[in-house]
């Protein structure tokens, strides 16, 4: 089978790897980098557990051909912690309950990362709307706003503390 | 202050760290060296005899390792076993579109599947059984020899005296009831991983919610003793029924591995798991239903035909479920039912949450709401005016020995609003109630056997850290956590220092999985009597120690006191290691099995229904129909659940959330849609399970009756409250806009139609009227 080598930038390591051209981002972060965490939950690009960023932009890996993402900076659910530190949504999220059989936590992680980033103080409808495109079928979606609210007062709280307690 | 120090708090979920990294291991993310992909050739046809199948060309292929067929694997099996009848590779005979017919072990995913298409296949085709109603009146081509007119099971039950009932009623409703099928869609589509071992076991990893039931039948299909085979389960994506019994991929998976003597490892994909289906199926429910003057149920006859599916699977007891939950509820003393489990030429219907009874409580309440009505009865009140005096046994042997729905009730109507609204929200709006139940496990085990439901083991070695060694399978339901609660309440230790090893048939006993919401009461009683059996070790070696009796001690935040002087103290550790001392490593044992009064009646299926306890569910849901589209938006369901005591509220909160979600997917949008035995919907963008933006604010209220033989109270939390989230929206529709849609789901035409149609009758009516009222001029 055809392979071509292709370079990748995931959770700021530098990847080499020979894959076929059309493989997707998904198959490659599972299958050849052992990045498992993000999920394939469906066949139709519908249910968001494959979410990673893109230079900080949510997509599907599952219809992201890999070759295409070589000059963009790749950060899967596993790098999200920043040095082990886990981020505020993530302690939030077992805190609060945002997780029930999990399989569709990382494409939430993302999603809700990427929100907090370009918007720490969303409304309600605002966190609503941006969390539609992932499924969940255990919560029912409340215990996962109520984490990302959690998320969001401690993100004010520390960033309204000096630095020296942070 | 709580009595308690761990038992009551909100702790995250033991593998909450695992899920957020995205480091936790679900099967399909286990991987082995020279690990092979599994494929699965369907048929496409829906009923078939086969001719002949030649896989040489298949076989020629240098990246296939195995080719497998129904002649590999010929012993039939069941989640039952008055219902052995599958293969997981077709011997004789297709059943539904999708049923499997062979299956590939290759190197590459695209060779296994060039692999499937140079299998041929040769089928007769058979008449194909798409109806229910039209199946049980076939006369040939049934689709298993041994099941006439294609009926699996049927069931008759009488209880008091129903001629009596119907004559103290003042008003009698009967109507017929229609609810769609719909799949479980748990985000993870199931895999298998197979390992063939060099010493000639078998290890495998799959998505399974019962473990034990996938070791015997591993080791049925494949001829090899149990204790050759060894079944992990690592963690899973959900599982609402649709893991709860042998899936084909699991039974397929050992096959070839044990043909490549490699590890194969099959995962389905989306389109695969609507075929595999297990889930709720299509229901028809001729409901009688006769209320005195005083508001009092007086008799009840139900008469359910559920479409089952080809194979049997667990049907019988689905059916037997939605008869004998009738019961347990409200005080019925007069009852009758009529099951029958029909089977076509589809997927095998299952266990989905709230098994059996779901469809049932939506015709029942939704038919209290019509009786209300003629009575001119508020619907909250009629509910109040049939409530059982718990304790108590049912007419159907069903023993009651807690009872929060009358508080679930109070606390819904309370928190909604309700007396302010019902029936006074402007045309258009309107309010709904409805209430359900649920078992805490099945009393009577599916395999019978006098052994326990459930047994943990414990060990504290001399490190004072706790290990559990469990069965119950944690699939997202926080079965792990409640554990962990248990013992370190017990136990008088930090949770952290409690470590869990379980769903290993290797290291952990027996449990027989979570399916029936039986894990918090079964489970976790057994680990309650472990702790305690434990604790006693301990306590037993500090007593020397301090000079006094066991009975004097208490143990809270790791440490170990004597109560009457608490200063006088020690460590959890060095308390550990004073038993040490006495007994060696410290191993504990509990276990658990359902009173004999708990376990029924005496009549033919009386042991479907019976449960050491029940949780209770009321809810309100409030609406908006627009009269122009039949458009419906939910703005907010209060679900109040009588979960015995809520060992940690969280995890309680997202069970009953959850489960309304649950209920309102099917209410509102969910439905496979069948054409001539093929699925038209088998994605998830086609079939929609709700997202953010059809699901509506859900209020959860806990409500603790604290059962008498649950552990520290407690009871099922994770289905009881689906089936009321149903007929709440569907009388919220008729307290809107005057419709009865009895039909699920409530689609907007439906609405749309009956309120036309209701509009004609409205304006012919008055036309009457006015006409009527000329004539008398």
């Amino acid at each position: 089978m055809h392979r071509e080598l292709i370079q990748l930038d995931i959770n700021g390591e530098r990847r080499e790897l020979a894959v076929p051209p059309q493989k997707v981002l998904l198959d490659v972060l599972r299958e050849d980098l052992g990045l498992t965490g993000s999920k394939r939950g469906c066949d139709d690009s519908s249910c968001g557990a494959c979410a990673v960023l893109a230079d900080g932009v949510p997509i599907l890996a599952c219809v992201a051909i890999a070759s295409c993402y070589q000059e963009t900076r790749i950060i899967t659910v596993e790098g999200l912690a920043v040095a082990g530190e886990p981020t505020p949504i993530q302690t939030a999220y077992g805190e609060a309950g945002g997780s029930q059989c999990g399989f569709c936590t990382p494409g939430f992680m993302i999603a809700i990362h990427a929100l907090l980033q370009h918007n720490p103080n969303p409304s309600d409808e605002e966190i609503r709307e941006t969390l539609s495109s992932n499924l969940c079928r255990c919560t029912g979606y409340m215990q996962i706003y109520e984490s990302v609210r959690l998320a969001m007062r401690r993100m004010e709280a520390r960033s309204a503390q000096p630095a020296a307690v942070r | 202050m709580s009595a308690y120090s761990i038992i009551g708090r909100p702790l995250p979920m033991t593998d909450s760290p695992a899920k957020v990294s995205g480091l936790g291991r679900y099967a399909d993310d286990i991987s082995v060296p020279g690990m092979l992909v599994g494929k699965i050739l369907h048929s496409p046809v829906p009923h078939a005899r086969i001719k002949k199948i030649d896989s040489s060309k298949a076989e020629g292929l240098p990246e296939v390792k195995a080719v497998a067929t129904g002649r590999d694997a010929q012993r039939p099996y069941g989640i039952l076993p008055i219902g052995h009848d599958e293969n997981a590779l077709a011997t004789d005979k297709v059943r539904y579109i999708g049923d499997n017919v062979a299956a590939v072990a290759a190197t590459t995913e695209e060779a296994a599947e060039r692999a499937l298409e140079l299998i041929e296949v040769e089928y007769e085709p058979l008449t194909a059984w798409f109806d229910p109603l039209e199946a049980m009146k076939a006369e040939e081509d049934w689709i298993h020899e041994g099941r006439p007119h294609n009926i699996e099971k049927e069931y008759h039950h009488e209880f008091g005296n129903l001629e009596e009932g119907f004559s103290q009623a003042a008003f009698v409703q009967e109507e017929r009831f229609y609810a769609a099928e719909v799949n479980h869609a748990a985000m993870e589509p199931h895999s298998t991983l197979a390992i063939w071992q060099p010493d000639a076991r078998l290890t495998v990893y799959s998505s399974t919610q019962v473990p034990y039931y996938l070791h015997r039948t591993i080791s049925d299909v494949l001829e090899m003793p149990m204790s050759e085979v060894r079944v992990i389960k690592p963690m899973v994506g959900g599982g609402f029924g649709g893991k709860s019994e042998v899936i084909p991929l699991e039974i397929i998976a050992p096959i070839l591995a044990k043909k490549a003597k490699r590890p194969v490892k099959i995962t389905y994909t989306r389109e695969e798991v609507f075929y595999a289906h297990r889930g709720r199926p299509i229901t028809l429910v001729d409901l009688k239903v006769g209320l005195t003057r005083e508001g009092k149920i007086s008799a009840v006859a139900a008469r359910v035909v559920q479409d089952g599916g080809a194979y049997c699977g667990y049907g019988p007891v689905t059916v037997l479920y939605s008869g004998a939950l009738l019961g347990a509820i409200y005080d019925i003393r007069n009852l009758k039912f009529d099951g029958y489990r029909v089977l076509t030429n589809k997927p095998a219907c299952g266990a989905m949450r709230g098994h059996g009874t779901v469809n049932v409580r939506f015709a029942f309440e939704s038919m209290l709401d019509m009786l209300a009505a003629a009575a001119a009865l508020d619907p909250a009140e009629v509910r109040r005016r049939n409530l059982l005096q718990a304790p108590c046994v049912t007419v159907n042997g069903l023993r009651v020995t807690s009872y929060g729905l009358p508080e679930c009730i109070e606390k819904v109507v309370e928190r909604s609003g309700w007396l302010e609204k019902k029936g006074k929200l402007p045309y258009g709006r309107g309010i709904g109630i409805a209430c359900s139940h649920y078992v805490s496990g099945a009393a009577n085990p599916i395999i019978r056997s006098n052994m326990p439901h459930t047994t943990v083991n414990m060990k504290i070695d001399r490190d004072a850290g706790v290990t559990i060694f469990t069965g119950a399978s944690e699939i997202g339901q926080g079965s792990d956590t409640m554990q962990v609660q248990i013992a370190a309440e017990v136990l008088g230790v930090r949770p952290e220092r409690i470590k869990l090893v379980a769903a290993d048939t290797d290291l952990t006993p027996v449990d027989l999985g979570s399916y029936s919401s039986r894990v918090t009461f079964m489970a976790g009683n057994a680990c309650l009597e472990a702790a305690k059996n434990m604790r006693a070790q301990i306590f037993e070696a500090v007593a020397k120690k301090f000079g006094c009796i066991p009975d004097e001690l208490e143990s809270r935040d790791d440490a170990v006191f004597y109560r009457y002087k608490p200063a006088q103290r020690i460590a959890f550790d060095e308390a550990v290691r004073c038993a040490i001392d006495f007994h060696g490593t410290l191993v504990a044992r509990g276990t658990y099995a359902p009173p004999d009064e708990s376990r029924g009646g005496q009549h033919k299926g009386a042991g479907v229904g019976p449960s050491p306890s029940y949780s209770y569910a009321a809810q309100t849901a409030e609406v908006s129909v627009d009269p122009e589209t039949g458009e419906v938006t939910i703005h907010r369901v209060v679900a109040a659940h009588d979960c015995g005591k809520a060992l940690n509220p969280v995890t309680v909160d997202g069970q009953v959330i959850g489960s309304v979600y649950m209920g309102l997917g099917q209410a509102m949008q969910e439905e496979m849609l069948w054409h001539e035995g093929r699925l038209m919907n088998p994605s998830l963008l086609e079939y929609r399970i709700p997202t953010t933006l059809e699901t509506p604010q859900i209020d959860s209220i806990i409500v603790e009756s604290e059962d008498p033989e649950g552990p520290f109270g407690a009871k099922e939390a994770g289905e009881g409250s689906l089936a009321a989230a149903i007929p709440a929206v569907a009388n919220a529709i008729s307290d809107a806009v005057g419709v009865r849609i009895t039909s699920l789901p409530l689609t907007p035409e439906k609405i749309l139609e009956a309120i036309r149609e209701k509009q004609k009758q409205d304006r012919e009516k008055n036309a009457a009227t006015r006409s009527e009222k000329r004539g008398a001029r």
